[in-house]
């Protein structure tokens, strides 16, 4: 047990996947040919005045009110100067003392079912910088750097967090399950590869039992949760190292070296930056009707820690379907559909299943299927009323899949009905008549005998028999003799 | 009588009754600006000029402004037509857009016959700030026209187009109206769109007509004005600005401002202002003096934020996406060259005081600060109109001084807009109209009055003008 408690806290940039960007009328783009996605607003041509995205608005506003923040009556925005390639105005459109959304909070569910509790302090709108490529890698001792403006103005939310987390996988864990809270929201892609969800860790170590903070480092831009985790874990080993041989930590800029694990100082000197805000005097404030944040919280959709409880409280679904199901909004949605018609346990295990399953080959996801959530739960029906059987049910979804008939219908034309008990029974008979040494190994209590005419049955009947009432009747069979 | 004597309402009425056609003025106009000997235009599109003048003399119906044509203040974004702000900086940059309050007037009919000298990137009370030349006040060639858009006001005066478009941040439209002798007009802020105005301070620039009648300059206004949705501090105008034709003040009660007819007013300029002030009596208006304390401080508020603002609005200026650049070995380095070979003394000065007024440590004292003043000074002039209805003062303390005369001393220079920088940081309209003359040169009184109050002050100008009855012809003008 270490004789230090580590204390972080993180800044979140979250792209908004809005069609325009934050002050002009550009299209966004990820991958389109460079500097395609300008205009004179955003390549801050003499004369030009930027003009607020409402729909950022809206989203930041969802962001907001998932995230428990106070909304402020009343935001402003502020100019954030510094020289940079990548910022056309050299300012940042920002926001500074009064951003859109103040105090809030955020649970996580950890997987030994406890709550992990963390304070947002803030979440404010703004733009992001144009994109630098540097020929080389990294930009110190860059040959040549060059810039694509396609992103410079796309729309960002900061989400900042009160160092409130102890741990480098409670750090994973919270993004993991805010980014599921974005999906759900469906105001960003949420994507660490292509940069549209990026975060930024606070780390400081502290005496066990110390209530005070340590000198703090900021962990750069991470492109993935699992290099993130590993970064903390790191800077926190090389913060104890120092403050263990009576050294002290600096406070800067930090990279994490994924190949090597190392931890490298960024940009010590470009830290004293004065970044000169001031209200920015091109826009008015944001005073969001209140009827319309109402309206917006009403119609928050639910949300993945809520939704999860309620899974397995209400619909008696497993820990784990909850948490595959609450994968993304767009499967979430699917089950629940078909939920609505048809047993929930049965549906999960379905979609979880046989259906995904099934659909992997194709690479294709249930909601972009021929499947609709209500064949899913018409299938779970005709299981339930005894109509079709397991082996015929998993027949029948495969050519939904393909045809994307009903699965009533499949099973008319496809003759996949469950055979009639009497027919079934007279099979049986045939079959226990036919091998009697079997017949009377079963009758010695030889148990694993029945799988063997379960087989036979099966064979014979073309999978429309149900393996259950196959034993019982084989068993009927075996004592009648 | 030429037609470059009429008015530019005269030009309108001239064309709708046949006498003339927007291309015959144009002609005349242009003929003027290639005989200029005050160096009023920086650029002249001859050719989109009379392009736009046959198109509009072609159409069965005239629009309003019938193909009359207008100068825009090199400040203003012009489509394809070189638009420099008065800089080196901007050398030869051709926008990819026009100005909404210029495209508004070209859809109304307005002919764009070229762009006028400023100070740099409006910076400046005399337009020797100009990256480009030095623009001769029509009155004396020896003098300057004032500033900063003292081309557009040297160009009326010596009817080289009948109006023109000035942009006022501390007074570059009322200031340089005054010593031209001609009518300049400040709108309220948001009345008229910035977008497209290259920024100085953004929270206090506000486009504006010149012209030599308050009747033109009304006229002007009326297209210009309205919501804008590329400019959010755009607002809708209430109601329409009216062709102003009050001929009295009966009623009208107009505040003398006690801290603007101070030591620091010429002899001169005072006793044209006082004889005015006589006439607004005359006219059966009632004079009263007001107090606006905070307007002392008007003059140390506006150089802490315009400077403040405009060290980021030109941040911007870096050679990279337009504009000349100075080579250079690498990124830091061509900042530096370009902005250090490109910025005039003016320009730098301003932008160094506005990064030290919001460095950290200093904000609170020098932009915070001015900020509170700015919002004290918004109470101060609203309580006055609770008791008047214009507020009256000199435009400018001094009659138009001599080219160089204080070059050296940008303290003095400052000193020319301390009239009328108190009504900027206020945001509201204010209007110049020259009422005298002293040694021989015009003389200007500033009338403002509450927000969106334009039509209240067009009227009492109209009313005044036609009493004073100044004749704007400079002594010497060949028309």
């Amino acid at each position: 047990m270490s004789a230090y408690e580590p204390v972080i806290g993180v800044e979140i940039h979250v792209q908004l996947s809005t069609r325009t960007k934050m002050f002009c009328g550009c299209e966004l783009s990820f991958g389109d040919p460079p500097n395609t996605h300008t205009c004179p607003v955003c390549l801050a041509h003499p004369g030009v005045l930027p003009v607020v995205n409402e729909e950022a608005v809206r989203r930041a506003l969802l962001i907001g009110l998932a995230l428990g923040c106070e909304i402020a009556p009343r935001s402003i925005f502020h100019r954030k100067n510094y020289f940079y390639p990548d910022l056309p105005k050299a300012y940042q459109i920002s926001q500074f003392d009064i951003p859109i959304c103040g105090r809030g909070e955020f649970r996580a569910l950890r997987e030994d079912g406890s709550e992990l509790l963390v304070g947002i302090t803030r979440a404010h709108l703004e733009e992001d910088a144009a994109k630098l490529t540097h020929a080389g890698g990294r930009r110190a001792g860059a040959a040549e750097s060059v810039v694509d403006f396609n992103r410079g103005g796309t729309p960002l939310v900061e989400i900042v967090t009160e160092p409130d987390l102890r741990s480098p996988s409670d750090v994973a864990l919270f993004l993991r399950q805010l980014r599921q809270t974005l999906l759900f929201l469906g105001v960003s892609d949420c994507s660490m590869e292509e940069g549209s969800m990026r975060a930024d860790a606070n780390v400081s170590i502290r005496p066990v039992g110390s209530h005070e903070y340590g000198t703090k480092t900021e962990l750069k831009n991470m492109n993935s949760f699992r290099f993130l985790e590993r970064g903390i874990e790191a800077e926190i080993a090389r913060q104890e190292e120092i403050v263990g041989a009576g050294g002290r930590v600096s406070q800067e800029t930090v990279h994490y070296e994924p190949d090597t694990g190392h931890i490298t100082s960024l940009r010590s000197k470009e830290e004293s930056h004065d970044y000169r805000y001031f209200p920015e005097p091109d826009l008015v404030p944001i005073a969001p009707d209140p009827a319309w944040v109402e309206e917006l919280r009403a119609g928050l959709p639910e949300l993945p820690l809520p939704l999860r409880r309620r899974m397995v409280g209400e619909m008696g679904l497993s820990a784990e379907d909850a948490e595959v199901l609450t994968e993304g909004p767009e499967l979430v949605v699917y089950f629940l559909e078909a939920a609505a018609l048809a047993d929930p346990k049965a549906c999960a295990n379905w979609i979880r299943g046989e259906l995904r399953a099934q659909l992997r080959e194709a690479g294709v996801e249930p909601w972009q299927s021929k499947v609709t959530p209500a064949h899913v739960a018409a299938l779970v029906g005709l299981l339930d009323a005894g109509t079709v059987t397991v082996p015929a049910a998993k027949e029948v979804m495969a050519e939904v899949i393909v045809s994307g008939e009903d699965p009533a219908d499949v099973v008319e034309s496809k003759g996949l009905g469950a055979m009639d008990e009497g027919d079934l029974a007279a099979v049986v008979a045939e079959i226990v008549a036919a091998n009697p040494d079997q017949a009377q190994q079963l009758r010695d209590g030889k148990n694993k005998v029945i799988g063997f005419f379960v087989g036979q049955t099966m064979k014979r009947t073309g999978g429309r028999a149900d393996p259950q009432s196959v034993q019982r009747l084989v068993r009927e069979a075996v004592r009648g003799d | 009588m030429g037609l470059r004597d009429l008015t530019a309402a005269g030009q309108i009425a001239a064309v709708l009754a046949g006498e003339t056609s927007s291309e015959e003025l144009l002609d005349a106009h242009l003929a003027a600006i290639a005989a200029d000997d005050v160096d009023a235009f920086l650029a002249v599109d001859a050719e989109g000029a009379r392009a736009r003048a046959r198109e509009i003399d072609a159409m069965p119906e005239r629009p309003p402004l019938a193909g009359v044509p207008i100068g825009i203040k090199d400040a203003l974004s012009v489509r394809d037509v070189v638009t420099t702000a008065g800089s080196r900086m901007l050398e030869g940059f051709r926008p990819l857009y026009t100005a909404t309050c210029v495209a508004r007037l070209e859809a109304a009919g307005a002919v764009v016959v070229g762009k006028t000298n400023m100070d740099e990137f409006a910076m400046g009370s005399s337009t020797e700030n100009s990256a480009f030349k030095n623009t001769l006040n029509p009155w004396d060639h020896g003098r300057v026209p004032g500033g900063s858009s003292g081309g557009s006001a040297a160009a009326v005066a010596e009817r080289q187009v009948p109006w023109t478009l000035g942009s006022d941040t501390g007074g570059s439209i009322r200031q340089p109206a005054a010593l031209c002798g001609i009518v300049g007009m400040k709108p309220t802020y948001g009345a008229v769109s910035r977008s497209g105005l290259i920024a100085f301070a953004s929270s206090l620039d506000q486009v504006g007509p010149f012209a030599r009648t308050v009747e033109d300059a009304a006229l002007l206004l009326r297209h210009m004005v309205g919501r804008d949705p590329m400019d959010s501090t755009s607002l809708d105008w209430p109601g329409e600005i009216a062709a102003p034709t009050a001929t009295d003040l009966s009623g009208m009660r107009v505040g003398v401002v006690d801290e603007l007819m101070g030591d620091g007013i010429e002899p001169g300029v005072r006793a044209a202002v006082d004889a005015a002030l006589g006439t607004i009596e005359e006219l059966g208006g009632t004079v009263v003096p007001v107090s606006l304390p905070s307007a002392l401080s008007g003059l140390a508020t506006y150089y802490v934020l315009a400077p403040a603002e405009c060290s980021a609005n030109l941040a911007r200026f870096d050679g990279v996406r337009y504009g000349p650049v100075a080579p250079a070995a690498n990124l830091l380095d061509q900042y530096e060259t370009t902005r250090g070979d490109l910025f005039g003394p003016e320009v730098k000065r301003r932008m160094m005081l506005g990064t030290f007024a919001l460095a950290s440590g200093y904000y609170d004292q020098y932009y915070g600060r001015a900020q509170r003043v700015r919002t004290l000074m918004v109470r101060e002039f609203a309580q006055a109109f609770e008791k008047v209805d214009l507020l009256a003062s000199p435009t400018s303390p001094t009659v138009a001084f001599p080219l160089g005369d204080r070059t050296a001393d940008p303290y003095a220079m400052y000193m020319a807009d301390v009239c009328t920088i108190p009504v900027s940081l206020a945001g509201l309209p204010a209007i110049s109209i020259p009422c005298g003359l002293a040694d021989g040169l015009p003389v200007g009184l500033q009338l403002a009055g509450p927000a969106f109050s334009e039509n209240a002050l067009l009227g009492a100008a109209h009313a005044l003008e036609g009493a004073l009855a100044f004749d704007t012809r400079p002594p010497g003008l060949v028309t």
